[in-house]
């Protein structure tokens, strides 16, 4: 009976997108109306070949399908994302890259470039190993059923959505909230079917406490939703149309959308990956947390001062002073909270320092945790006022968004992989360390070349825009600092090929290991949840 | 801990115990009950202490009809406003001399050529490189250099500043400079563009078609002469550039100049006189002029 009233509901979706790919009024909005036809098709059809079928969710095991497709699309994302990347900031050295072409212009790519790293590879490494760590942290298996395999392929689909809408010209112009209104809602629904698993999941634990790691999972899914549907409110210009008109105008408009920017930094690329360094680190190191209260006095001071952060963004420009000083001494204040993690990560280490020798993984993690100590220093010296004055504008900002985004999420990312596919795929090891190393290395070269010279560069520019002669008068053209940025750039785009290679190794060595590594012989990956 | 600030002796740190767990385990992961590390928890301190100063001292949180100001009462506006009113007090006497002076006899006083041409450059890089390049060198497809001596509509001092002040086929500004050149793709036909092509290289002293050139020697007379010069020296009051100092502004090879003779071209440049001060036109046109082509 609920099986054919489902077959029914997603014929019916099939067809309506099928009708508005017809009546669309832009080849854009025609084309992702196609996809999600083809999206419910297959869906449909999958429903009726399993009609009558009573699935056997074995309550015994984790579910680990969805997190197995999240590793894969992990890998995938981050190489695409890394080499989009790295092919813009030639473009900026060389401009006759962008080919004099709209589709490959670097107004367009670089969209695609952020939105492949922090949504594409950063968001599958989160729903992915959410969802591992909260079924082994509360000994049960995901809530849901196949809900999670709902959640991995209507996350992916909203990335192709968006990435294929930026190409054809389609945003709103919003940083890191480019997609269009359609992509918007799909991923509103997805995000709160992930809230519902994840919570679902936490509700039926078995353990008596919930895991530190989940809070931050949590806190990161609940307030990206609140983010999310805030930052997108908007009018479309026809219900059949790709584009709308954003609903808050001018400078209110500005400052949600950096409350949404900056908490999306706070919440999805701060909180959530938090969470992952909470499991990883000590599983890896085979060592205890160091301080639970330390855990949850900067957890609390994180959520109640990140959301204020915002106005950093926006200083020196038509927001008033007042909003500007508040944002300032909230970032400030926000320093302790965040090395509250770094302290947790790094000190968990105590006694088991040795092992970063042997250990390529680990040192990852570890090295993460560093960039991220590092981030969250300059981070908030950059909301000050009078440094923002020099800084704002200028490649200082990249490199800071850099060391951060490659340092922390990339490496702390890489070593969950790591951690992760012999778990998943019942290896007994990883294929080679080696390589591992090797990654490591060209990770890190690339990540000093790249902030190094953007530090450079961007204390350089801003220090020319702002030179001035004996009576007063401006000293240099915007187009000379352009010019005298040359030679960094170069640097800056050979760090970040580094950087995408090192991503390579790591994909060819998690391949190989899921090839060419024996079988586990105790099967851990189908074990009883330990109570 | 009697006193959390001091640090234990290096013998009581050895012997000191592995620190508690708080009894819960998560998949193998359990939790020390270490304290807070006091250097985190007086830096956080430190750092709330910082915030309140500044909330007590400039504007932070919005009330019912307006945000507090502040006890030190400042404003970035206010403070933008006072630098330029100190900027503009200290220079007043300059640019008052500046606006009496007729603009060809500034380069008599010194102090105030050196002023309005710092001044000048100032206003250039801000408002003119985009076009005309950050070294006034120009750009191909139309931003003419100003670096040489070829002037469209003029090199003097006021010539260039009437330039700057109206702009170049400028619609909004009715005293702008102005002129077309007709498309001939639509009044000549095929093989007397290609002739005129022929003439043009020729003039200019390129390698060319001799006998196609001279054959058409008349159709340029008629069609161009009249604003281009019997011998293609063009027409400052025109605006008709010169077809013979080898400067193109589009480019002088054969496609290109036919593309020019087909279509026409219809350069524009806005008039600065309306988004910038008068005293700063000025200032650019004595700028201009010094870059080395000025007559």
């Amino acid at each position: 009976m609920l099986d054919g009233i489902k077959i029914i509901v997603l014929g019916l979706l099939t067809l309506l997108f099928g009708l508005a790919a017809n009546a669309g009024l832009d080849a854009v909005f025609r084309f992702h109306m196609t996809l999600f036809m083809a999206f419910f098709g297959v869906w449909t059809i999958l429903a009726i070949r399993s009609y009558g079928k009573k699935p056997a969710p074995s309550e015994s095991s984790y579910m680990d399908g969805p997190i197995k497709a999240g590793v894969i699309a992990t890998a995938f994302w981050g190489i695409a994302g890394f080499l989009v990347g790295d092919i813009i900031a030639w473009q900026l050295t060389f401009p006759e890259l962008n080919l004099g072409l709209p589709w490959t212009s670097f107004g367009r790519l670089r969209p695609l470039h952020t939105s492949a790293v922090i949504f594409a590879f950063g968001g599958n490494a989160l729903i992915a190993t959410s969802l591992y760590i909260v079924q082994r942290t509360s000994a049960v298996r995901l809530w849901g059923g196949n809900a999670a395999w709902f959640v991995f392929w209507g996350y992916n689909l909203f990335i192709v959505m968006a990435a294929t809408g930026y190409l054809l010209g389609v945003t709103q112009s919003k940083e890191y909230a480019e997609p269009e209104w359609v992509a918007n809602i799909w991923l509103a629904v997805v995000w709160l079917t992930y809230l519902a698993i994840f919570l679902g999941t936490i509700v039926r634990r078995r353990e008596p406490h919930i895991y530190v790691a989940n809070w931050f999972f949590l806190a990161f899914i609940v307030t990206v939703t609140m983010l999310h549907v805030v930052n997108g409110l908007s009018i479309p210009v026809s219900p059949l149309a790709s584009l709308s008109v954003p609903l808050f105008p001018g400078v209110q408009g500005a400052m949600v959308q950096w409350w949404y920017g900056h908490n999306a930094v706070g919440f999805f690329l701060t909180a959530g990956f938090l969470g992952m360094m909470y499991y990883f680190i000590p599983k890896q190191a085979e060592r205890p947390v160091y301080s639970y209260k330390l855990s949850i006095i900067h957890f609390w001071a994180i959520i109640f001062l990140y959301i204020w952060a915002g106005p950093h963004h926006l200083h020196f420009t038509a927001l008033p002073d007042w909003a500007q000083y508040l944002g300032m001494t909230f970032s400030v204040m926000l320093w302790m909270p965040s090395w509250g993690g770094m302290i947790n990560g790094l000190m968990t280490l105590q006694g088991a320092w040795d092992k970063l020798r042997t250990d390529p993984v680990l040192r990852m993690l570890v090295i993460s945790v560093g960039f991220y100590g590092m981030a969250t220093f300059e981070g908030p010296m950059m909301s000050i006022r009078a440094v923002n004055s020099l800084s704002h504008y200028t490649d200082w900002t990249i490199g800071h968004v850099h060391s951060a985004a490659l340092g922390w999420n990339g490496m702390i990312t890489f070593g969950a992989l790591y951690f992760l596919v012999p778990r998943l795929w019942n290896r007994e090891r990883l294929y080679s360390l080696t390589l591992v190393s090797w990654h490591f290395w060209l990770a890190t070269i690339g990540i000093v070349l790249y902030a190094s010279s953007m530090w450079v560069t961007g204390i350089m520019e801003g220090l020319m825009w702002r030179e001035v002669d004996e009576q007063g008068f401006l000293v240099n053209s915007f187009a000379d600092t352009v010019a005298a940025k040359f030679p960094m750039y170069v640097v800056r785009a050979f760090g970040g090929m580094l950087f995408a290679g090192g991503a390579i190794l790591m994909a060819y060595n998690l391949w190989m290991t899921v090839r060419a590594v024996p079988q586990q012989t105790r099967d851990t990956a189908a074990a009883v949840p330990a109570q | 801990m009697a006193d959390p600030t001091k640090p234990e002796p290096i013998e009581k740190a050895r012997q000191r115990p592995e620190p508690g767990f708080t009894g819960h385990e998560w998949d193998g992961i359990k939790e020390y009950d270490n304290p807070l590390p006091r250097w985190w928890l007086w830096i956080f301190y430190a750092t709330v202490v910082w915030a309140l100063g500044y909330w007590i001292l400039y504007p932070a949180w919005p009330m019912l009809t307006q945000a507090t100001q502040g006890a030190l009462g400042y404003s970035t506006r206010a403070e933008a406003a006072a630098e330029i009113v100190a900027h503009r007090e200290r220079f007043a006497p300059l640019e008052s001399r500046l606006m009496d002076l007729e603009l060809a006899a500034v380069s008599d006083e010194p102090e105030l050529l050196r002023f309005a041409t710092a001044g000048g450059a100032a206003v250039f890089r801000n408002h003119c490189s985009q076009c005309h390049g950050a070294g006034a060198q120009g750009a191909p497809g139309g931003y003419p250099s100003l670096l040489d001596d070829a002037w469209l509509w003029g090199g003097t001092v006021d010539a260039i500043h009437e330039t700057i002040a109206h702009g170049v086929r400028y619609d909004p500004d009715p005293l702008t400079r102005w002129s077309q050149m007709p498309a001939f793709g639509e009044i000549l036909p095929e093989d007397e563009i290609e002739g005129l092509v022929e003439y043009v290289l020729a003039m200019s002293g390129q390698p060319h078609d001799e006998s196609l050139a001279a054959a058409h020697a008349e159709v340029y007379e008629i069609q161009c002469a009249a604003c281009h010069g019997l011998d293609g020296e063009g027409n400052q009051d025109l605006g008709a550039p010169s077809l013979v100092d080898g400067i193109w502004q589009y480019g002088g090879d054969r496609d290109t100049i036919r593309h020019t003779i087909v279509y026409s071209r219809y350069g524009q440049m806005p008039a600065f006189g309306e988004r910038l001060r008068d005293v700063d036109v000025r200032k650019v046109a004595i700028y201009v002029h010094g870059l080395g082509g000025g007559q």
